[in-house]
C-alpha cells in the first residue's frame, strides 16, 4: 500500500464518492421498494456493476422478462464501453492478474479518471488500481446504504447526480486546458449532437462515438501534425 | 424456475453483456506485441472525443418546451467551467457546480 498514492486517488475520485454514495442509494431504495434486500442490493451493484444497466435491470426483473430481451438490452446500454478499453490496452496489460479486475471494473468514471494525467510522484499502476477499487466502494456502499437506509434521507436529494457530470465537464475542461490541439474535443461534440439529433436520445451514443471515431482516423494527419508536451 | 433463481439469472446475464462490452477491445488487441499504429493513435487521441460525446450523453434528456428543461443544466455546466477556469480546483468545480443545480432544479426552476 502506497499512502500518498492512496491519498491521491482518494482525492481524485470524491466526486465519484458523492455521485455513486447518492445515485446508488436511489437505486438501492428502488429495490427494496421492489420487495429485494441487502444481499440483492449488495450483491447486483458487485456482479452486475454498471448505474444505468441495474436502473434498467429493475423494471425488467418486475415483468419477468425473457433472459434474451435482458441480454440485447444489457448489450445495447453497455455497448458505449466497447470504446474505453482502446486507450488502456498497454497500461492493464502491465498490471499482470490486476488486468482482469480492471477491465471488469471499467465503468464510465472510472474511465474518466483513468485518463487524466497524474503528477510525476505518483506510482501510476498503484493509483489505476486503488482509483478502480474505490470506485466500486463507493458503489455497493451507496446500494447497500439506499437499501437499508434510503427512505430516511432527511433532505430533498433531486439534482445531486449532477455531480457525476460536473466530474466530466471538469475532465473535458482540464484536457482542453492541456492539450494544443482540440480537433479531437470537437469531434466528440459534433458528432455527439449531431447524432443527438438525428437519433434521438435513446439509439444516439453508438453512432456517435463510432462516427467520431472514424471522423478522427480520417483526420489524422491534422490531429498528429501539432504535437502535445 | 423460481423467483429468486431468475433474478440471479438476470443479474449474471446482465454482469456477462456488461463485462464482454468493457473486455472487447483488449479481446480484438490483447495477442499482438506491437499495437497497429492506427489503434495507438486513437488510443491516445480518443479520450478527448469520448469525454465530449459522454458530456452529451448525460444531458440526452433536456428538453426545450420549458425553461426549467435546459436552464439548470445550462447554467450549471457553464458555472462548472467559469469555476475550472477561474480557481482550477476539481472538488471547487465540482461541489460548487452541483449544489447550484441542485438549488435551481429544485427552487428556482421548480
Amino acid at each position: 500500500m502506497n499512502k500518498k498514492t492512496f491519498r491521491y486517488a482518494l482525492v481524485q475520485t470524491m466526486p465519484v464518492m458523492v455521485g455513486y454514495l447518492f445515485v446508488g442509494a436511489a437505486f438501492g431504495l428502488l429495490l427494496a421498494d421492489a420487495g429485494y434486500g441487502l444481499p440483492w442490493a449488495a450483491s447486483m451493484a458487485l456482479i452486475v456493476y454498471g448505474g444505468s444497466l441495474q436502473f434498467a435491470l429493475l423494471p425488467m426483473i418486475a415483468s419477468h422478462t425473457s433472459l434474451v430481451t435482458v441480454a440485447v438490452m444489457s448489450l445495447s446500454i453497455c455497448s458505449r464501453q466497447m470504446f474505453y478499453g482502446l486507450s488502456l490496452i498497454e497500461r492493464f496489460k502491465k498490471m499482470g492478474k490486476k488486468a482482469l479486475y480492471m477491465i471488469y471494473s471499467l465503468c464510465d468514471e472510472t474511465y474518466s479518471v483513468l485518463i487524466t494525467d497524474v503528477p510525476e510522484d505518483i506510482d501510476r499502476q498503484k493509483f489505476d488500481f486503488y482509483v478502480a477499487a474505490l470506485d466500486m466502494c463507493y458503489w455497493v456502499s451507496g446500494c447497500s446504504l439506499g437499501n437499508l437506509f434510503g427512505s430516511m434521507i432527511p433532505f430533498d436529494t433531486t439534482g445531486v447526480d449532477f455531480a457525476m457530470i460536473a466530474l466530466f465537464v471538469v475532465i473535458c475542461t482540464e484536457q482542453w486546458i492541456g492539450s494544443k490541439n482540440h480537433l479531437p474535443a470537437i469531434t466528440g461534440a459534433v458528432c455527439g449532437l449531431a447524432c443527438l439529433v438525428v437519433f434521438g436520445p435513446d439509439n444516439f451514443i453508438l453512432p456517435a462515438l463510432a462516427g467520431s471515431m472514424l471522423v478522427l482516423m480520417m483526420l489524422k494527419n491534422k490531429v498528429e501534425v501539432t504535437k502535445d508536451e | 424456475m423460481s423467483n429468486t433463481a431468475y433474478v440471479i439469472a438476470v443479474m449474471f446475464t446482465a454482469c456477462l453483456c456488461n463485462f464482454f462490452s468493457r473486455v472487447f477491445p483488449f479481446l480484438l488487441f490483447s495477442k499482438s506485441d506491437e499495437l497497429p499504429g492506427t489503434i495507438q493513435y486513437l488510443g491516445k487521441y480518443l479520450p478527448p472525443c469520448v469525454m465530449a460525446v459522454l458530456v452529451v450523453y448525460c444531458i440526452k434528456n433536456i428538453t426545450f418546451t420549458a425553461l426549467s428543461g435546459f436552464m439548470p443544466m445550462l447554467i450549471s455546466i457553464v458555472a462548472v467551467v467559469l469555476l475550472h477556469l477561474w480557481k482550477r480546483n476539481n472538488i471547487l468545480s465540482i461541489a460548487g457546480g452541483t449544489v447550484l443545480y441542485m438549488v435551481l432544479v429544485q427552487i428556482v426552476f421548480a
